[in-house]
């Protein structure tokens, strides 16, 4: 079931010797799986990672391949539907006997493959920005934490920017509930009334936002400055901003930062009525580094298109996939337990400045940049963090996670759920 | 309070343009060299650091001023290292025109990575737009003016008040004296005197001005006199109650729009749906396709006068593909719906999957024209101009739709055939023609639909499938087969659903609109305005 798309082939002919022998000696290349959605919804984000890691194997062949032996991508699709992802983690650990995945991109996608990563004791990479919460022995999140992106943010609007009332909007499910707690709890905690906070969710693909955007003006109007912090998720941006545009909420009266809308999402809309409004990522095109440059030249040369963009997800895949290759070198074989174990403390420069480094809690320490979008789709930054943010797994805002920490190199908690103050490992507890 | 945004802009060019032809001749204007060395400093000041030096350039009486403020607001104005110079960039290209940001002579092309632009935040963006719009309050335009004053309740400052007490005692303008009165009596609030404030309090109550109810708030619930206390939250009562009243007929509005796009998207279902029969999930689909054409259109040409060209030719495109759909698949289908059903679901995922191999997946940024953007005013009321247009598109392809079926032969055999197949044939009417020109119909305004939906939301491989469910809702809860029936049906579920939503939220209005159509269909199987007659037994 092995899907080959059209851009495999070029690939497969330029990057091995030749075809015959790279099938003639498959037991001397390594495996690398590919597993995002080529079709249905999430198709719109996650094709271009699937081209990213396609683009990454290329480089490392041309440069000689990792221990000897070239890579081999194996791209499968699991269709934007949830236990399909399952079922193709398996195909791929199983059946391909991958040495590592670089996939998913929604939370319910990663929460789906979680348990086959863990059965078959499997690498995945898991590049996007998403609630915390978790920390898995199989899984490297090269995304962000809530306190790498969310905290970071709703800092700057209230210290530059001296907001006073908050409304937190978003898709209605896992990545938006719960980064919307962790923000409640944080707001409260620096003294922002409960009358302050507006609170509003939205079904997937939300297409008429008339009222909610009026309600937003209303609630704006109340002579305090006002933010809207977005969660909001795929398609339903596109309308949203179209409606706030057309009310003419501008980013002077009621600016909007959003977490999940980045260079991609903003190539469809027309962003002439979007320019000031903020959005928070640990990368960002516009971002001026020699790194980052060539990484765009050598995207643009790959993809045959020199006005497709990048993002924050691409650098965590381009973060992620030299780490692993590197661990790969460190620990001198494939073997998922060497490989995991030598991931951590592994070091990558950042596409943007700042050197990327692994941490026990399998999270990585990254800048945190606030941009404002242009007219031509690009964000401008406006503000960063002085160093890097480590990335946290387990919030401590929220009551339940404030005690628990993961650390998969002490060798006395070797844990992604451990409780400091009973001294238990709950959950994902592997020994 | 939203229509200042298209209108600012329009006043800051205007003013752009006054200030540079005049040139603001003065008597001691700031030389080249000065300003020269100010933006020289923009260039690796942080935000604080531009704030001051916006301030200098303000003072710096120097032609070029206004037009270097209006390219940092846009984020064109550029640093150059090759002359280390400032430019202004023009144009959206990779590679852009410039132009020296002092002397204004053109400097060729550079491209846009070789330039470190010069950023802005809001924050500097709204200091550059007051400092431009109070130097409006004299010009001859009056939508300047009006920018100027509005400048000043979002900011109001003593030395502002003068000068439009000034302007107050020589404005001709009515609106605009109203605005200028309505500003000064907010200046008054900071008066030290409480009669003053307590009188002025009073006089904005009721005005519906945003920037007029911080102010009211505070005083209501901080001033040290008891009966200016009284009077501000007296007022401020009379402003909620005036936007209770406008918050109903904005509900109201924002109803009818979603009905509106709900009956664009459910008509051309209730043709081929209603009229044939034929449960046609591709229906979506060719939305979509109506979406791309206005993707294409808007490629060859301005978008101004994209959307009357995109609308008959999105329609013909549906229309086609819909034909063929019914030559090559239905026509072999009539009779077996659940078999109809498969295969118009198997076609919607090939139609999909083409687009996003064709176009790829990634969403395409259709423009709105100008024509369409921003608010207008009906009455107090303001609505947005797009939604307005697409309610009116909405009624305007109703009414040709009826027209057609109730007063054209093909719309006479349309009907003939869809009473009564054999009879129809009998008389000589060719039912299979007949039925491959009412699907062409229903899928064409399907895709006229699609040119609509593209100014609301993405066009992407999966716009389809969002209106696909909505659509049949509205037919079935319309009554299959009956045209009224779906207005009737989209207007009231588009008003149901915005009623509901602001006191449960988006996700549990949808639910609960849902909940009411199941029950809805269980007491009356056959809609609101079910057929009836012989033709409804068939």
């Amino acid at each position: 079931m092995t899907k080959t798309m059209p851009k495999f082939l070029p690939w497969l002919a330029a990057g091995a010797l030749t075809l015959g022998a790279a099938l003639a000696h498959a037991a001397d290349t390594i495996k690398v799986g590919v597993l995002h959605s080529l079709s249905g919804t999430m198709a719109i984000s996650e094709t271009t990672l699937k081209d990213t890691v396609l683009m990454l194997v290329d480089e490392q062949n041309k440069k000689g391949g990792l221990l000897g032996k070239k890579l081999e991508a194996v791209v499968v699709d699991p269709a934007s539907n949830w236990p399909l992802f399952a079922e193709k983690a398996r195909e791929l650990l199983q059946k391909e006997k991958v040495a590592v995945v670089f996939g998913c991109w929604t939370s319910v996608s990663r929460k789906s493959v979680l348990p086959v990563f863990e059965e078959l004791n499997g690498i995945l990479f898991y590049p996007v920005q998403y609630e915390g919460e978790e920390s898995s022995k199989n899984v490297f999140y090269t995304g962000a934490a809530p306190n790498q992106q969310a905290i970071p943010a709703v800092d700057y609007l209230m210290k530059d920017l001296g907001v006073k009332r908050w409304v937190l909007a978003g898709t209605d499910y896992v990545y938006p509930r719960t980064t919307n707690k962790i923000l409640e709890a944080y707001l409260k905690a620096k003294g922002v009334k409960d009358e302050d906070i507006m609170i509003n969710y939205t079904p997937f693909g939300h297409s008429d936002w008339q009222s909610i955007v009026a309600n937003i003006k209303k609630f704006g109007s109340a002579g305090k400055k006002t933010a809207v912090v977005s969660t909001i998720n795929g398609d339903a941006n596109v309308p949203f901003y179209k409606e706030l545009g057309n009310q003419g909420v501008s980013a002077k009266d009621i600016p909007v930062v959003a977490f999940s809308v980045g260079e991609e999402e903003l190539s469809g809309i027309d962003t002439k009525p979007l320019v000031g409004h903020l959005a928070a990522w640990n990368y960002f095109m516009s971002i001026k580094s020699k790194a980052n440059d060539a990484f765009i030249k050598d995207w643009h040369a790959f993809i045959k298109n020199p006005k497709r963009v990048t993002n924050d997800p691409m650098e965590a895949h381009y973060i992620g996939f030299n780490m692993w290759v590197k661990a790969v070198e460190k620990a001198k074989t494939t073997a998922p337990d060497k490989v995991i174990d030598a991931m951590i403390g592994i070091e990558f420069p950042n596409l943007t400045g700042g050197v990327a480094k692994m941490l026990p809690n399998h999270h990585l320490t990254k800048p945190v940049f606030i941009g404002e979008i242009q007219a031509d789709g690009q964000f401008d930054v406006v503000w960063k963090t002085k160093d890097l943010v480590p990335g946290d797994a387990w919030s401590d805002f929220l009551p339940g996670s404030k005690d628990i920490i993961a650390d998969w190199a002490d060798p006395k908690i070797k844990c992604g759920n451990y409780n400091t103050v009973t001294k238990t490992c709950s959950g994902q507890n592997y020994k | 309070m939203s229509s200042r945004t298209p209108s600012r802009a329009g006043f800051l060019a205007l003013a752009l343009a006054l200030l540079a032809l005049l040139g603001v001749p003065s008597a001691h204007a700031a030389d080249d060299g000065s300003v020269r060395v100010v933006l020289l400093q923009l260039r690796d000041a942080d935000f604080d650091g531009k704030t001051e030096l916006i301030e200098k350039l303000v003072t710096l009486d120097h032609p070029r001023i206004a037009v270097i403020l209006k390219a940092l607001s846009d984020s064109r104005l550029y640093y150059q290292e090759e002359g280390d110079r400032v430019v202004i960039g023009l144009g959206d290209a990779a590679d852009i025109a410039i132009e020296d940001a002092v002397s204004g002579a053109a400097l060729g092309k550079a491209g846009k990575r070789d330039l470190d632009r010069i950023t802005a935040n809001n924050r500097l963006r709204s200091l550059i737009e007051d400092r431009l719009a109070s130097l409006g309050l004299a010009s001859t335009d009056p939508r300047q003016r009006k920018a100027a004053v509005e400048a000043f309740l979002r900011n109001p400052d003593p030395a502002g008040a003068e000068r439009l007490r000034a302007r107050l005692a020589v404005e001709t303008d009515n609106e605009l004296k109203d605005l200028l009165t309505t500003a000064l009596t907010l200046a008054d609030l900071a008066s030290d005197d409480a009669a003053v404030r307590a009188k002025a309090a009073t006089a904005l109550g009721g005005r519906l001005q945003p920037e007029l109810r911080g102010p009211l708030a505070r005083m209501a619930a901080e001033d040290n006199d008891p009966v200016a206390r009284e009077a501000a939250r007296i007022a401020l009562t009379r402003t909620e109650f005036r936007l209770q009243m406008l918050g109903w007929a904005e509900t109201l509005f924002f109803g009818l729009s979603l009905g509106s796009v709900l009956i664009l998207a459910a008509i051309g279902l209730a043709v081929t749906f209603g009229v044939m029969g034929v449960i046609n999930m591709a229906h979506g689909e060719l939305m979509m396709l109506g979406a791309y054409t206005t993707w294409l259109v808007q490629q060859w040409l301005p978008v101004n006068w994209s959307l009357p060209v995109a609308v008959p030719l999105a329609f013909l495109v549906a229309a086609l593909v819909g034909i063929a759909i019914e030559r090559g698949i239905i026509r072999f289908l009539y009779g077996r719906p659940l078999e109809t059903l498969l295969a118009t679901f198997g076609v919607s995922l090939i139609l999909q999957q083409a687009v996003r191999s064709i176009f790829s997946p990634l969403n395409r940024s259709v423009a709105t024209p100008d024509w369409m953007s921003g608010t207008i005013l009906l009455g107090p009321l303001e609505v947005t101009l797009n939604r307005l247009v697409i309610l009116g598109f909405c009624i305007a392809v109703f009414a040709l739709l009826w027209l057609a079926l109730q007063r054209t032969r093909l719309g006479l055999e349309v009907r003939a055939v869809a009473q009564n197949r054999a009879m129809a044939r009998a008389m000589g009417v060719r039912s299979a023609r007949v039925d491959a020109l009412t699907f062409g119909l229903g899928s064409g305004i399907a895709g006229v639909a699609g040119v609509a939906l593209s100014q609301l939301t993405n066009v992407g491989p999966n716009l389809g499938q969002s209106y696909i469910v909505d659509s049949f809702m509205v037919v079935v809860f319309g009554g299959v087969g009956n045209l009224w029936g779906t207005l009737v049906a989209g207007l009231s579920l588009g008003v149901a659903n915005k009623l509901l939503e602001p006191w449960s939220g988006a996700v549990l209005a949808k639910i609960l609109v849902l909940v009411f159509l199941i029950l809805f269909i269980q007491k009356r199987p056959r809609g609101l305005f079910p057929q009836r007659g012989r033709a409804a037994e068939v």
